[in-house]
């Protein structure tokens, strides 16, 4: 009787159609998304009773959408391509002359400074959730604008760019040391105050 | 001679396909650690509306999900079609929100309890009435972080 050899050698053929099954399955079940969007902070809840602090009407910035999505800016009814150029001008007005930086036609009857600039959101119950996000998104462009031209004439580069790479976990921490005084500074010069007021019913 | 005969000319010799399992497991780690599978399903629509300022969501166990939009059509017969809240995998109500987010973070580690950020996925074709009481809801909590989560594109497209 011959010796029997070794353990037989396992066909190892279907492999590949194994592996290409399971292949096959993570390709269908991935979805391979970030999310993005506009982030905001709330402001703080606080009880009825408390006395809101005193701003002066000509540094609010006021912006109204009805229920059929038309815009009521300071008053005045406005196109929302108009926005972004309005509110840009409200922020860097710079009345007091205290902020150098700003390039604003130094009227009176607006903004003092861009510290003190508030914009302040109100919306209807009925509004429309994609016009809401659009206005959202126009005030917020119109900081962006701002933040981007001083980030560029101090530093060369857009603010945009470098918040992101500043909130990236993938970016070195040396690198996003250098970024966060810069970022802060920028933030410091152009404050996102955005209020957004308890809506009106009617 | 019989012993040297020579190959037919054309006949092309086969490709080794030896490494193939070792490509196809490339592939396969590759898709395994980048699949995130995905914990609720959805049961309101969900168009997103778009905008062009956006950020990021990095870091996801550090978000919390709100949903809103029209029951899906499965679900209309029960639920109407007005625009309703889902959390996790089921609707809730404005005032389950809070007591929700309370959930969600207590279940969080405890050094992240305090950075996180709550998405809401919000159906375009929604009213502001109720995103404006679910944010009272958030505020009640202390849940300030709000990200409006939308597509990137032209925010102007939304007015359509």
């Amino acid at each position: 009787m011959p010796r029997r050899k070794g353990a037989p050698e396992v066909n190892a053929g279907s492999m590949a159609d194994i592996a290409f099954l399971l292949l096959i399955f993570f390709l269908v079940t991935t979805t391979i998304e970030t999310d993005a969007g506009l982030d905001r902070m709330l402001p703080p809840f606080e009880p009825p009773n408390e006395e809101p602090p005193i701003i002066k009407q000509k540094n609010i910035f006021t912006v109204s959408i009805n229920r059929n999505g038309q815009l009521l800016v300071e008053d005045q009814l406005m196109e929302i391509e108009d926005l972004r150029e309005a509110a840009t001008k409200f922020l860097e007005n710079g009345a007091d002359g205290s902020c150098d930086y700003c390039k604003g036609r130094k009227d009176p009857a607006s903004s003092d400074n861009p510290v003190k600039a508030i914009i302040s959101l109100k919306n209807d119950r009925e509004t429309k959730y994609s016009t809401y996000i659009t206005v959202q998104n126009e005030l917020v462009g119109a900081y962006n604008d701002l933040r981007n031209r001083e980030a560029q004439r101090l530093y060369g580069r857009d603010f945009t760019e470098m918040e992101a790479d500043y909130l990236n976990p993938e970016t070195p921490s040396n690198v996003r040391d250098d970024l966060k005084d810069k970022v802060k500074r920028i933030q410091e010069m152009f404050p996102q105050k955005l209020s957004e007021a308890e809506t009106s019913t009617n | 001679m019989a012993k040297f005969t020579k190959k037919k000319e054309g006949d092309l010799p086969a490709v080794s396909t030896a490494s193939l399992p070792d490509i196809v497991f490339m592939l396969l780690f590759f898709f395994m650690t980048v699949t995130t599978m995905k914990d609720s399903s959805l049961m309101v629509a969900n168009t997103l509306p778009n905008a062009s300022e956006i950020k990021k969501l990095e870091k996801k166990d550090r978000v919390i999900y709100i949903y809103v939009g029209t029951p899906t059509q499965e679900y209309q017969k029960v639920f109407g079609t007005e625009p309703k809240i889902q959390l996790n995998d089921k609707f809730a109500n404005v005032d389950e929100v809070g007591s929700f987010i309370l959930a969600e973070r207590a279940k969080k580690p405890q050094e992240l309890q305090n950075v996180l950020t709550t998405a809401l996925k919000v159906d375009k074709e929604a009213n502001m009435g109720l995103i404006t009481d679910i944010k009272q809801e958030l505020r009640k909590v202390n849940a300030l972080k709000v990200n409006y989560t939308t597509y990137e594109g032209n925010a102007f497209n939304n007015l359509q």
